[in-house]
């Protein structure tokens, strides 16, 4: 099976708040240049790879953006 | 691949109204974690109260009750004592509990009620436009001290829950915070054990948790989260302040 | 139907709630309805009921909502001072359009007051218990029987409407003692099963108790809706007592004791030959504005008697709308009108016999 991705945001969700990207612990988390429907810059993580599923970011979300996969 | 984090059974699809980088949203989702894992969405009762998180009922996927300002712990008394058999809690900030639901909170615990409480603490009245709290640290800015909180004239921060520990019904009270993932876990925990001593019988409960307000205390998100690490926490310590016998 | 015992208003209330099914009391001690919710703490553990002495008024109405909202019959006493604060949580409780009971044994005010019998709250009770667009259901006993009566029938009305039913009695009615019989009791786990209320969502949607509508549209729909309540109660449930009224020139309107005394300065101005009859309401709300509207064609004057100073009226005179002249007599402050006091005022309608 291909290798999905580990960290999924529900961008619609996001409000652009910034908390998830200060606890990454491998700095993948950016704000996007464009705005999700609220007018909000949501967080995006676009090198998935280096992704360590720790879900960090998933915990400090205020929003219930992030879903966090791991490899079984 | 597993899911590790995501979204809980416990809680609807509704996006929550609060503002950006408010931690509501992050008890909210503790709560319904918790819910899920001790399986007590069927048998859940919940009651939300006036301040910012009044829309609870829309968020907690369960049966719910809205309070009036503070009376949230009368109407669980109600609740619980028709279902004794159901989990009931109640979810309530700081300017509903502390300041016009004393009473209410203070008998509530003081009966043993069989209930749970989550106390969200933001130092700050949130809805209504950021108005002082009995909870507003000394010298806080807020519209209603524009100076700075003066303890001389509007009295002192309120620590509910120490005061609560006094009391003969409480059986667990705890505080928390939600500031970074570590001690989101440490919340998750607390509130775990708060709703497994209901379960078990053992009397009232309380998790206190601070909270950030970002849009009242005037700070970007990030830096909310700074304020309250470096200036709540000091007036509020964190841990159990009363914990059941024979209980970890 | 059983045999007949002598007892207390206050208790003989208590044990109408017992036998209509009810098994949950919240209140908060004041006179002059004390031996309410003493009799209900004594009897409670015979039938499995829940007593709990609130902290305040203001904890144990909103007790009542939650243990509506959960399900229940549920009942609240209070006295005046007391009604004042369970005003927040009835008000909550009639836009979540819940069923409760409430009693309220009247005393003089405002403000402390007296502990002595009045009928000051009946604006309290009808026009505005707290804020917003709502009433109660209001039943006014003159009898300890009927208090009993209208207990029991108190918590089906207010099943049938969602809907809290405020029973209003005096210190008369609470304190005196009167012989009464019981319909049969029932039993609360034969009441049909109330699917709006919460018990766990268990294989259901969710059931949310609520009085928040922040859409004003959707607030507006929902006040609509409440008003179609309460003009099915005023098709379905206006209750009056009539008494002489076939021939009489003057109609002497009053409810609760104020009616019993009135009906004895009636005897008594009959006997003088004044043609004096009676309209008492039962229903405070719904009002009986219909009978006293089709009175007014065939009587020269009415009278209302009150113990305030003067409330009722004037309900009686939007209900006369201005047919006949319509006089007020009143004495307040915990004062009781005597019956010759009752007789003055027929006879200056009157005129000498």
């Amino acid at each position: 099976m291909e290798k999905q991705q580990s960290v999924v945001f529900d961008i619609e969700r996001c409000k652009g708040c910034e908390l998830c990207t200060a606890v990454c612990p491998v700095d993948i988390i950016s704000m996007s240049e464009e705005i999700n429907s609220h007018g909000y810059h949501y967080a995006e993580v676009k090198e998935q790879k280096k992704c360590i599923s720790c879900g960090m970011c998933a915990t400090m979300c205020p929003d219930v953006v992030i879903e966090v996969y791991k490899e079984e | 691949m597993k899911k590790v984090a995501g979204y809980p059974d416990s809680l609807t699809d509704k996006q929550f109204h609060y503002c950006p980088g408010c931690t509501h949203g992050i008890i909210h989702r503790l709560v319904a974690e918790v819910i899920d894992e001790l399986d007590l969405k069927e048998k859940t009762i919940g009651v939300a109260p006036v301040g910012c998180s009044v829309l609870a009922y829309e968020y907690f996927d369960v049966d719910m009750h809205e309070a009036s300002h503070g009376r949230a712990p009368a109407v669980a008394t109600g609740i619980k004592r028709v279902h004794p058999d159901k989990f009931v809690f109640t979810y309530q900030g700081d300017g509903d509990l502390a300041s016009i639901g004393t009473a209410e909170i203070v008998h509530a615990a003081n009966r043993g009620e069989l209930i749970s409480t989550v106390f969200v603490n933001n130092a700050i009245y949130g809805m209504t436009g950021g108005q002082m709290a009995p909870t507003s640290l000394e010298g806080q800015r807020t519209t209603t001290s524009p100076f700075g909180r003066d303890v001389k004239e509007a009295g002192f921060p309120i620590k509910m829950s120490e005061m609560l520990t006094e009391l003969d019904g409480s059986a667990y009270i705890a505080r928390v915070s939600v500031h970074d993932p570590k001690h989101i876990r440490k919340a998750k925990k607390a509130i775990k054990k708060s709703f497994e001593i209901q379960l078990e019988g053992k009397g009232f409960s309380l998790v206190e948790v601070l909270s950030t307000c970002p849009t009242n205390w005037g700070m970007k998100p990030l830096d909310a989260i700074e304020w309250l690490k470096n200036n709540m926490i000091k007036t509020y310590p964190l841990g159990d302040l009363k914990t059941p016998e024979g209980v970890e | 139907m059983g045999k007949k015992t002598l007892m207390k208003g206050n208790e003989a209330i208590a044990e109408a709630a017992i036998r209509a099914g009810c098994r949950y009391f919240f209140g908060y001690p004041i006179t002059p309805q004390s031996e309410l919710p003493a009799y209900l703490a004594r009897k409670f553990p015979e039938v499995g009921g829940t007593f709990l002495q609130a902290e305040s008024e203001v904890a144990a109405s909103n007790m009542v909502y939650g243990a509506a909202g959960a399900g229940a019959r549920v009942l609240t006493s209070s006295s005046s001072p007391g009604i004042s604060l369970k005003a927040e949580g009835i008000s909550y409780i009639a836009g979540a359009e819940l069923p409760a009971v409430i009693i309220n044994i009247m005393r003089g005010g405002p403000g402390l007051g007296t502990i002595q019998p009045s009928q000051a709250d009946y604006f309290q009770a009808t026009k505005g218990m707290a804020h917003g667009d709502f009433y109660l259901t209001v039943l006014a006993p003159s009898s300890v029987q009927e208090a009993v009566d209208l207990t029991m029938d108190a918590f089906d009305i207010a099943d049938k409407y969602r809907n809290p039913v405020l029973i209003v009695g005096d210190g008369i009615i609470g304190q005196m003692m009167e012989p009464v019989e019981f319909k049969d009791p029932i039993d609360p786990d034969d009441l049909p099963k109330k699917e709006w209320a919460t018990d766990g969502a268990k294989g259901r949607e969710r059931n949310i108790i609520n009085s928040l509508a922040l859409d004003p549209h959707d607030l507006e729909d929902h006040n609509l809706k409440l008003k179609a309540k309460y003009d099915r109660m005023k098709e379905e449930e206006v209750r009056y007592e009539e008494l002489y009224t076939e021939d009489a020139d003057i109609i002497i309107v009053a409810y609760g004791t104020t009616a019993r005394i009135a009906t004895s300065a009636i005897e008594m101005a009959r006997k003088d030959g004044y043609k004096v009859g009676l309209i008492r309401p039962i229903t405070l709300f719904p009002f009986p504005s219909d009978i006293i509207n089709e009175t007014a064609d065939r009587v020269e004057n009415f009278l209302t008697v009150e113990m305030s100073l003067g409330q009722m009226v004037e309900d009686v005179k939007l209900a006369v709308s201005g047919k006949k002249p319509v006089h007020f007599y009143g004495r307040t402050g915990g004062v009781v009108p005597s019956p010759e006091e009752i007789v003055e005022e027929i006879e200056k309608i009157g005129g000498e016999r």
